[in-house]
């Protein structure tokens, strides 16, 4: 997994709330059996004009020229500023996947689904909650700035505006540690291989007939 | 003071308690299905990791399989390539699977707790959302994602911190033609799709207590649909005679012992949660969702809403969206909205008692002619075979119902099964988001009953009144 340690990158704005894991990917897209390569097809049918289709060329393909990550400057952003119950319904992992692929790092939101927010930290990005007046500021700000750009420091846990405005976050001790060095978590859990036997080997008394 | 359901079965779970609050959990039934799997046992492969325990896994393909006739094998070659992979990666790391042509295959929320793979107080993943289902068993049983998925595969554990305990009581008889889809509906009406955020949700009350084992499943099914982690209903007789003579329950000593243990698995009277709701049951009325969030849900005797009651700004902005996507007039009653097809099946309403209940509606009467399509999908090769023996296959055909071969089907639509682009359905499965059955598909959920009628009648009509 990448790491994640600061970031400087360009904001935009999805300004919608309970932004659903099927808006994010819809469901054509999840009979490959790869990773990577949904970036293109994130927001596929809010994106497209069309029905998209797996492996299909998306270069070609009509744009909703009234969606807001179709807008020029947009493009490249790093950040997703997000409303609340960002990432709900499905736990598809291909949603932070195709998230990921199409190059935000970044998901700012004021709550977020609880699988989409776990699976957010297992693949390298960084899922931040704020509170709604701060989100509804950056809003503003976003919308108003062209090149709006938000700094966001894990190891400090700050996201910090143009203007030099700086908001702390809370983050979970371990999932950051993890983040921050690009963990493998399976890794680390083996390590404790010991403890997971005696375990089963206590409930195999209390309750064999779970094995 | 006494403990909650949950923490008596998290806490037999605790493998290790970190110092930072989180903990490794021990995961006792791994289900698996073909679409959250294959990145997982790559990971296996690239690695050179081996399942921890295989035989606490168990997999079925369904929710890319044809619903029509098997012998044809699957033929969107993409989709075929997923199933494929599915029987491969069972076959190389030795963890049974009940594949599209053996009876048992279906969709993985029916076929566990058919098994008897789901037993009380244990901790259940998949990598599906839908996973909460199984908490209708007092276990505890949540979705997760891929690289979940893998670790629960190499490791037999998941880390986790303990969530918050919510108790929702459901208080007094459900009224007639209620039933644990509307009560699941009712409450995700209430508490929102955010509102079970953080919070393992356990159902209580006299009215959930009188629901049977597939109505408790249809209830907890939809605990994610509130945001919860995960959603349970205490272990009582109901659960114990359900369990008791599966293929997977326990025998002779074993399950002595087992139901004895079993016998614990209920919130103490002095137990404290975190949240606490209350509902009385008498004021629950069949549901209908008018939009695209299964937040956005109604009576069935209501009016699509108008916009002048939303709370705030964004709760403005989203029903407006909502009323755009779904064709819909603001006040317009729900009886007054017609449908073009119906979808009876899912994880949520695919099994033998939502069949029974469909086919009481529609038996010896006609779908509507505004009616293009109606499917009968069961749950598994089992309901269906149950379903069959009862007679209940002839009487959907006779009403001119398509009765399927066992899948998720129209739910999601990752197979041929969808809405075109306007179409509106009356369904039992459990999300409405846009395009969630196809692109530019109009979702209305409801439980079996109300599907039924929607299809005979060709509009929503309120079941209390059919005859």
């Amino acid at each position: 997994m990448q790491a994640f340690t600061t970031l400087n990158g360009l904001v935009a704005p999805m300004d919608r709330a309970n932004v659903d894991t099927d808006a994010i990917i819809p469901k054509q897209f999840l009979k490959s059996i790869k990773r990577t390569g949904y970036g293109p097809f994130l927001f596929d049918e809010w994106r497209y004009e069309d029905r998209g289709e797996p492996e299909m060329d998306c270069s070609n393909r009509p744009k909703r020229t009234d969606f807001v990550l179709n807008l020029p400057r947009y493009q490249g952003a790093q950040v997703l500023l997000a409303r609340e119950n960002f990432g709900c319904g499905s736990s598809r992992e291909h949603a932070p996947w195709a998230i990921l692929d199409c190059g935000f790092t970044c998901v700012i939101a004021p709550s977020f689904a609880d699988i989409f927010y776990n699976n957010c930290f297992k693949n390298g990005i960084l899922p931040i909650v704020l509170d709604d007046a701060i989100i509804d500021q950056l809003f503003k700000e976003c919308v108003a700035t062209e090149g709006y750009t938000l700094a966001v420091d894990l190891q400090a846990q700050a996201v910090t505006t143009p203007s030099g405005q700086s908001f702390s976050f809370e983050v979970d001790n371990f999932r950051k540690h993890c983040l921050l060095n690009g963990l493998d978590d399976i890794g680390l859990t083996l390590q404790e291989s010991d403890s997971i036997h005696a375990y089963e080997a206590g409930r195999k008394q209390a309750a064999p007939w779970l094995f | 003071m006494g403990q909650t359901l949950f923490d008596k079965v998290w806490q037999q779970h605790i493998v290790k308690q970190n110092d930072d609050g989180s903990m490794l959990l021990y995961i006792d039934r791994h289900l698996v299905h073909e679409v959250t799997s294959p990145q997982a046992f790559e990971g296996l492969r690239l690695t050179g990791r081996k399942p921890w325990e295989a035989s606490a896994a168990v997999a079925t393909p369904d929710h890319n399989v044809p619903t029509t006739d098997r012998a044809l094998g699957i033929t969107d070659a993409v989709s075929r390539a997923q199933v494929e992979a599915l029987d491969a990666n069972c076959e190389e790391f030795g963890i049974t699977e009940f594949g599209m042509n053996d009876i048992r295959q279906g969709v993985v929320h029916v076929m566990g707790p058919e098994q008897g793979l789901i037993l009380p107080g244990m901790t259940v993943v998949c990598g599906d959302s839908h996973t909460s289902t199984h908490g209708a068993f007092g276990s505890i049983a949540m979705g997760i994602g891929t690289s979940e998925v893998e670790h629960v595969l190499a490791t037999q554990c998941l880390i986790q911190k303990k969530p918050r305990v919510m108790r929702i009581n459901v208080e007094g008889a459900l009224p007639f033609g209620v039933t644990g889809k509307d009560v699941a509906l009712f409450i995700i009406g209430k508490i929102g799709t955010a509102g079970g955020t953080g919070y393992a949700l356990e159902f209580a009350g006299e009215a959930i207590r009188s629901l049977s084992m597939e109505g408790r499943m249809s209830l907890c099914n939809m605990a994610i649909e509130a945001g919860a982690r995960c959603g349970m209903v205490a272990v009582d007789d109901v659960t114990i005679a359900y369990v008791k003579g599966r293929p997977y329950s326990p025998t002779g000593e074993d399950w002595d012992a087992a139901e004895l243990m079993w016998s614990e698995l209920y919130s103490d009277g002095d137990a404290e949660f975190d949240a606490e709701l209350a509902y009385d049951a008498s004021e629950i009325v069949p549901q209908v969702s008018w939009g695209t969030s299964p937040e956005m849900v109604l009576p069935v005797n209501a009016s699509v809403p108008d916009l002048a009651t939303a709370k705030d700004d964004v709760q403005r902005e989203g029903w407006q969206r909502a009323l755009e996507y779904m064709g819909l007039e603001a006040n317009t009653p729900i009886t007054e909205i017609s449908i073009d097809k119906v979808f009876i099946g899912s994880c949520t309403n695919g099994r033998i008692e939502d069949f029974r209940a469909a086919a009481a509606i529609v038996k010896g009467k006609k779908v509507a002619a505004n009616v293009k399509l109606a499917l009968a999908v069961p749950g598994s090769g089992l309901v269906k075979a149950q379903a069959e023996a009862e007679g209940l296959d002839v009487i959907f055909r006779e009403a001119g119902f398509e009765w399927r071969e066992p899948g998720c089907s129209m739910c999601l639509a990752m197979n041929a099964d969808r809405l075109e682009p306007g179409e509106r359905c009356a369904s039992t499965s459990n999300r409405n988001f846009e395009g969630r059955q196809g692109m530019g598909g109009r979702t209305h959920l409801v439980s079996p009953a109300m599907a039924a009628a929607a299809g005979i009648a060709g509009h929503f009509v309120d079941i209390r009144d059919w005859s």
